[in-house]
C-alpha cells in the first residue's frame, strides 16, 4: 500500500503568550477538576448533604468550563490565521538535569474543536444524567468521576508537551476504569473494568516509551520544541516514535489488536458509555495522531500501520455490530468501525486530519444521541438490553425514536446528515491515496448501513416483543432535552464542512495539503457511497424487517454470525496469544524458583543441618575424652612447633 | 649448677598429672592431678626464673598459686553438689550435657 510523502509544509507549533480572555485558560481544567474532588470528599465533610445539591455542582462545572470554550472559540476566530496559537506556562512542573518539563497548556484550532465537544456533549450528559441516575444512591459519586474524566481529558486536549498529555491519558483512562465498574456488585462490571484497565496499560506502555524516546532524541517533549526539531532526526527513530504512539493510541481507541475491551465497557452505566466510550475518550488516539502530525509526516511506515489497522478496525467493528442483539454492545461495535474511520484519515496525512477531526466531531455528537437514546429505551424497559425483546418502541417513545433516527441518519450517511459529509470525505481521500484501502472503507460503509438499519428494527419497529410486566414510557424532559439537542447537531453538523471550513481552520495545526485532482470525481464517489449504504440498508430491510425476529437467539447460524457473536474471537486470540503464554512464563518461573532458588537456599540449610548432626556426637559429656583431645592438640602444636624450629 | 633436674622432675610430675586426668574417673583424684599439673608448671616457671635470673616467672607462678587456691574452691564445690545429688564422685556419671 503505497503511501506517497506529502511534500506539505509541516507547521511548526509556535504559540504567543496567553492574554485577554485566554489567560483563563487553565480555569477550563481547573472547574471540573474542583468539581470532582468537592464531589468526592465533600461526603463526610457536609454529612451527606452535599447527596442534595451534587449533581446539580457536578453540571454546573461542566457547564462553566463550556461558556468558557465558547468564549474563548470566538476569541480565537477573531484573530488571523497565523495568530491562532496561544500558550500558558502556569509552573514548572519538575526539572532535573537537563530536564524541564513545565505544565504548559496549548490552545489551538484543534484543541478548541476539542474543548468544544468535551465540554458541550459532556454538559449535555451530565445533564441527562442528573434524570439516568436519579434513583442510584451513589449518583454524587458518578458526577464526582464524571468531573474527573472531563478535567482529565480537557488536561489531555489543553497540554503543550506530552507528558502533559500523558498526565491527561491516565487521568482517564482512571475514570474509564472507575465508571465501567461503577456498578461494581455486578461480577460482570468489576471484570470488564479490569480488562480495560489492563489492555489500556498496553497501550499506554507505547505512549510512555515514545515520550521516553522523545527525551532522549530531542531533549524535550514541548510539541513546539519537537515540531521544529523533527527534520533532524533519524528516519528510523521517527518510525520508532509514530509507532509507538500509534499502539498508545491504539489501546485508547480500541483499535485491532487492543479492541477486546471496548464491547465489555458497555457493562457501566449509559451516559458513561455514551461520553467516554462514544464521543470523547476513545477519540483520544485520533487526537494523538493527529496531535503529532509533525512526527507522522515524517514517518512513513507508521503511517502505513495507521492505515492498516485502521482499515482492519473499520471493518472489525462493523460486523460486530451486525450480530449483536445487546443494544450497547451493537453501538459499541459501531463505534470501534466508526473510530477505524478517523484513524484511517488520520492515517492519511495532511489530506485527511481534517477530516478525521471533521467525522471525530460529527461522530461525537451522532454516537452520543444514539448511545443516550438506548439508555433512554433501556429506561423505559427495565434496563433489559437485549433488542430481541424490543420492537415496535417507537409508539410508545416518539421523542426518544424521533432523535434516534437523526442519529441514524447521520451515521449511515443519508445526504445531508452530518455523517454524510465527514464519511464522504475520507472515503475519497482513501481512494485517492489506494484503490484498496478506498474499497475496504467503502464496503464498511455499507455494512454500517446493515447494522444500523438492523438495530433500528428490532428496537423501533415490527411487533412489540417485550414482556407483560415491562411498561414502556417517555423519558423525562431533563433526559430528553440532551437527545433533542445532540439531534438537531446530528443533523446540523456538516455545516462545519462548509465552504472547506474546518479544513482552513485547522490548517496552522495539521497544515494545507497540496490540491491533488482526486483519480475519482468526488461527485461519483457520493454516489457509490451512497448506493452501496442503500444496498446494506435493504439488505437490513428484507433480513430483519421482513422476518419474525424470535425472542431467544436462535443457536443454528452460519459460521460467520457465531464468529462475530463471539466478538470475532478476539477474546479467544488474546487468550491464546497473551494470556497463554504469560500464564505458562509464570509456571515456569514458580517452578525454576521452587526447584532452582529454593533448592539451592534450602538444599545449603540441610546440608548444614546434615553436618552438624554427624559432629555432635563429639559432644559425648565425657569430660576425660574432652581433656584427651586438648591433650592431643596441645601436642600436635608441640609438635608442629618442633618441626619448624629443627627444620 | 644444673637445672636440668628441675625440668626433668617438672615434666615428669606434668605427665604424671595429665595421665592422672585423663585415667582417673574419681573427680577428687581427677582434680588432685590438676593441681600436680599447675605446679609442674610452676616449677619449671621458678627454674627458668632462676635461669634467667629475673623474678617474672617466680611472679607468674604466684599467679598460678592464687588462680589455682581460687579454682579449688569452686571445683570442690561442684564436686561437692554433684556428690550431694548423685551419691558417686565419678566424673563419667556426670555426663549430662552432651548432645
Amino acid at each position: 500500500m503505497p503511501i506517497v510523502l506529502s511534500d506539505a509544509h509541516i507547521p511548526v507549533v509556535d504559540p504567543s503568550t496567553a492574554d485577554g480572555v485566554f489567560s483563563l485558560l487553565w480555569l477550563i481544567v481547573a472547574l471540573p477538576l474542583a468539581g470532582a474532588l468537592v464531589l468526592l470528599l465533600g461526603g463526610p465533610l457536609t454529612k451527606g448533604a452535599i447527596d442534595k445539591w451534587g449533581h446539580y455542582l457536578g453540571t454546573a462545572t461542566a457547564l462553566g468550563s463550556f461558556v468558557l470554550s465558547l468564549t474563548m472559540f470566538f476569541a480565537l476566530l477573531g484573530r488571523e490565521d497565523s495568530d491562532r496559537q496561544v500558550a500558558q506556562h502556569l509552573w514548572t512542573w519538575f526539572e532535573a538535569g537537563g530536564l524541564n518539563v513545565g505544565m504548559d497548556l496549548l490552545y489551538d484550532p484543534l484543541s478548541a474543536l476539542f474543548l468544544l465537544l468535551i465540554t458541550g456533549v459532556g454538559s449535555l450528559i451530565h445533564i441527562y444524567s442528573i434524570g439516568y441516575m436519579e434513583h442510584d444512591a451513589r449518583r454524587r459519586r458518578f458526577f464526582g468521576y464524571l468531573n474527573l474524566f472531563v478535567a482529565a481529558m480537557l488536561m489531555l486536549v489543553l497540554a503543550a508537551n506530552f507528558l502533559g498529555v500523558f498526565l491527561g491519558w491516565e487521568g482517564v483512562g482512571l475514570a474509564s476504569y472507575l465508571l465501567i465498574g461503577f456498578w461494581q456488585h455486578k461480577p460482570s462490571a468489576a471484570a470488564a473494568a479490569k480488562k480495560a484497565f489492563v489492555i489500556n496499560r498496553v497501550g499506554d506502555i507505547g505512549l510512555s516509551l515514545a515520550i521516553a524516546l522523545m527525551f532522549a532524541t530531542f531533549g524535550s517533549t514541548d510539541f513546539a520544541v519537537i515540531s521544529a526539531a523533527a527534520g533532524e532526526a533519524s528516519q528510523g527513530t521517527l518510525n520508532a516514535i509514530g509507532l509507538l504512539l500509534l499502539l498508545g493510541a491504539c489501546g485508547k481507541s480500541a483499535q485491532v489488536p487492543l479492541q477486546a475491551w471496548l464491547l465489555d465497557a458497555m457493562e457501566g452505566p449509559t451516559p458513561v458509555s455514551a461520553l467516554i466510550h462514544a464521543a470523547t475518550m476513545v477519540t483520544a488516539g485520533v487526537y494523538l495522531v493527529v496531535r503529532s502530525n509533525f512526527i507522522f509526516e515524517l514517518a512513513p511506515t507508521a503511517q502505513t500501520a495507521t492505515v492498516i489497522v485502521a482499515t482492519v478496525t473499520l471493518l472489525w467493528g462493523a460486523i460486530l455490530g451486525c450480530a449483536k442483539d445487546d443494544i450497547k454492545k451493537a453501538l459499541a461495535g459501531s463505534t470501534m468501525s466508526q473510530i477505524g474511520y478517523m484513524m484511517l484519515a488520520a492515517g492519511l496525512g495532511v489530506a485527511g486530519y481534517a477530516f478525521a477531526i471533521m467525522h471525530l466531531l460529527t461522530h461525537g455528537f451522532f454516537k452520543a444521541n444514539m448511545f443516550l437514546g438506548a439508555g433512554s429505551v433501556m429506561h423505559g424497559m427495565n434496563d433489559d438490553v437485549d433488542m430481541r425483546h424490543y420492537g415496535a418502541v417507537r409508539k410508545a417513545m416518539p421523542v426518544t425514536f424521533l432523535t434516534f433516527a437523526m442519529g441514524y441518519l447521520a451515521i449511515i450517511g443519508f445526504p445531508g446528515f452530518s455523517g454524510f459529509w465527514s464519511k464522504d470525505r475520507i472515503i475519497e481521500t482513501a481512494l485517492a491515496d489506494s484503490w484498496l484501502v478506498g474499497l475496504l472503507a467503502l464496503l464498511g460503509a455499507g455494512i454500517t448501513g446493515f447494522y444500523m438499519t438492523r438495530l433500528m428494527l428490532m428496537t423501533f419497529f415490527g411487533e412489540a416483543r417485550w414482556g407483560a410486566e415491562v411498561h414502556p414510557h417517555e423519558s423525562p424532559k431533563v433526559m430528553t432535552f440532551p437527545l433533542i439537542v445532540l439531534a438537531a447537531l446530528s443533523v446540523l453538523g456538516g455545516v462545519l464542512l462548509l465552504g472547506d471550513w474546518i479544513v482552513e481552520f485547522l490548517s496552522p495545526v495539521t497544515g494545507v495539503a497540496e490540491h491533488h485532482e482526486p483519480p475519482v470525481p468526488a461527485l461519483v464517489v457520493t454516489l457509490m457511497v451512497t448506493a452501496v449504504v442503500a444496498v446494506g440498508v435493504a439488505a437490513a430491510w428484507f433480513l430483519v424487517g421482513k422476518r419474525d425476529i424470535p425472542r431467544v437467539a436462535p443457536t443454528e447460524v452460519s459460521f460467520a454470525t457465531r464468529a462475530a457473536r463471539a466478538d470475532l474471537y478476539g477474546d479467544a486470540i488474546n487468550d491464546a496469544l497473551v494470556v497463554q503464554p504469560g500464564s505458562a512464563l509464570v509456571r515456569g518461573l514458580t517452578t525454576a524458583d521452587r526447584v532452582g532458588v529454593d533448592g539451592v537456599v534450602e538444599g545449603g540449610a540441610a546440608a548444614t543441618a546434615g553436618l552438624s548432626g554427624v559432629l555432635r556426637r563429639l559432644q559425648t559429656g565425657f569430660v576425660r575424652s574432652y581433656a584427651l583431645s586438648v591433650v592431643g592438640g596441645v601436642l600436635l602444636v608441640v609438635l608442629a612447633l618442633l618441626a619448624v624450629n629443627l627444620a | 649448677m644444673s637445672l636440668t633436674p628441675y625440668i626433668v622432675l617438672s615434666a615428669i610430675l606434668f605427665t604424671i598429672g595429665s595421665v592422672g586426668v585423663l585415667t582417673r574417673r574419681n573427680a577428687i583424684v581427677v582434680f588432685m592431678c590438676v593441681e600436680l599439673m599447675l605446679n609442674a608448671s610452676n616449677l619449671a616457671l621458678v627454674t627458668f626464673a632462676k635461669q634467667h635470673g629475673n623474678l617474672d616467672g617466680q611472679l607468674a607462678a604466684f599467679f598460678v598459686m592464687v588462680v589455682a587456691a581460687a579454682e579449688v574452691v569452686i571445683g570442690l564445690a561442684i564436686i561437692m553438689t554433684i556428690f550431694r545429688t548423685r551419691r558417686s564422685a565419678s566424673v563419667d556419671d556426670a555426663s549430662l550435657l552432651k548432645y
